[in-house]
């Protein structure tokens, strides 16, 4: 028997109150929904990131019998601000993805960049390289364009979707844009206040 | 011994030197006087106390009496431990952190100093024991309290980096790293700036204290070395000890970062 890639039963945490949602490998959940609807908060909880009441399985194991090192390895979030602690880009990276780099416009010099020189923008779409690195099974992305230009949102997009494809990894993508969650998404998920 | 004995009028004249000083500042209107005054009258009457203990304990040498005193020492370090961060652990954390670790490590050096290195008769003499156990706490104390402060301020502001290094699968120790050994850092830089001057900058005070109580300078100079290192091993393992428990507290069974079980200071 196959199961979803990922799946979350009665999930609560913050104002989310009883929440299931299921995401087939290779797929993408899309979800939008008000400030203070428990967007991020439902992504930190499947990241286990936060406590939570609900249950939530990775190709049918239950979170609490993975080791949360390994869970978080392989249902990786990425945060809208991405934050560093080395004083340079490559110090964040163990294994560099060259053909990603090159996708989001990055060449492997900028692996020597300073931290404290980079615009939002460029942390942002590195914070999402750095994520791919250990290439997760699952990807948990809260607003990953919202400091991009639209080339670069493209570019951001292409590359999740070519992921996708690669690897059958499934993708819960948060975004403010209804246009971009129906380029992105296959299913939709509308949070309202208190739902 | 050639101690020369201080009589009160030698002891009332530093006192009148405290009090012309209260009254400069007073006529400067520095708002200094009565904070001076009452400082200067609590280590009078502090000191004086823990005299009359003393005397009492030197003669009894009563062993439940000696682990009393040493208990209300503990005590007190504990809660001054936990009064010294800014944000500290909630509930009953917040205390035994700090006076667990301070125990294991004070207690543990000066029972070793005691037993192998100054052996008095008996081992727990309290003329060695107190003022050795003392000068250990106190300095354990500083430097936990540094360590415990700058782990959960740090842990408090690099959250963001802390989680993102947690959502890339590193264990909490990995994602704490930088935060704790800074904690470890600032708890040790005391005792290490204490000993690089010690002799050339400063004399220290147990030494000086021997000297004026007539030891040969070289029986002070090996003592305050010895107390040196004791202080140096008490307040690094300390911290070490108590800055891992408290890191290891605020992190729950998931790895998740639980800043909510810090509380700020009101």
């Amino acid at each position: 028997m196959t199961h979803p890639r990922l799946t979350a039963l009665a999930l609560r945490t913050g104002p989310i109150d009883g929440i299931s949602v299921s995401v087939e490998a290779g797929a993408c959940l899309g979800i939008s929904g008000p400030s203070g609807s428990g967007k991020s908060l439902l992504l930190r909880a499947i990241a286990d990131l936060d406590p939570h009441a609900g249950t939530i399985h990775l190709n049918g194991n239950a979170q609490t019998d993975v080791a949360p090192t390994e869970w978080r390895r392989q249902v990786t979030w990425v945060a809208a601000e991405s934050a560093w602690w080395a004083d340079t880009v490559g110090a964040h990276f163990t294994h560099r993805d060259d053909p990603a780099w090159t996708a989001l416009g990055f060449a492997s010099e900028s692996a020597n960049w300073e931290i404290s020189r980079l615009s939002t923008g460029e942390k942002q779409r590195l914070g999402l390289l750095r994520a791919l690195q250990h290439a997760p099974l699952v990807l948990l992305l809260d607003e990953p364009t919202s400091a991009l230009d639209a080339s670069n949102t493209t570019r951001v997009e292409a590359l999740i979707a070519a992921y996708r494809a690669r690897t059958g990894a499934a993708v819960i993508w948060v975004s403010h844009d209804p246009a971009q969650l129906d380029r992105v998404s296959d299913t939709r998920l509308a949070l309202g206040v208190g739902s | 011994m050639n101690v020369i004995a201080l009589s009160p009028f030698d002891i009332g004249l530093a006192a009148g030197l405290v009090v012309s000083l209260a009254g400069v500042v007073w006529a400067q209107r520095l708002a200094l006087a009565k904070p001076l005054l009452i400082a200067a009258l609590r280590a009078m009457l502090q000191l004086g106390l823990i005299g009359l203990v003393l005397q009492i304990l030197f003669s009894s040498l009563h062993p439940g009496l000696i682990a009393l005193v040493a208990a209300f020492m503990l005590a007190v370090a504990g809660y001054e431990v936990m009064s010294r961060q800014q944000r500290r652990l909630a509930g009953w954390w917040g205390y035994a952190v700090g006076a667990v670790a301070m125990f294991v490590s004070s207690f543990s050096v000066a029972i070793l100093a005691l037993v192998v290195m100054v052996q008095p008769e008996p081992w727990y003499a309290p003329q060695y024991a107190i003022p050795l156990l003392g000068m250990l706490l106190g300095n354990t104390m500083t430097g936990i309290a540094l360590g415990l402060d700058r782990l959960t301020q740090g842990l408090w502001r690099e959250r963001a980096q802390i989680e993102a290094r947690l959502a890339l699968g590193e264990a909490w120790y990995e994602a704490s790293a930088g935060v704790r050994h800074e904690a470890v850092r600032s708890a040790l830089t005391p005792i290490i700036n204490t000993m690089a001057a010690a002799g050339v900058v400063s004399l220290p005070g147990m030494m000086t204290g021997q000297i004026l109580g007539g030891s040969p300078p070289m029986e002070a100079v090996k003592y305050q070395i010895l107390i040196l290192f004791l202080i140096a091993a008490g307040t690094g393992f300390g911290a070490l000890g108590a800055v891992h428990m408290a890191a290891r507290r605020v992190f729950d069974e998931r790895q998740r970062l639980r800043l909510e079980r810090l509380k700020a200071k009101l």
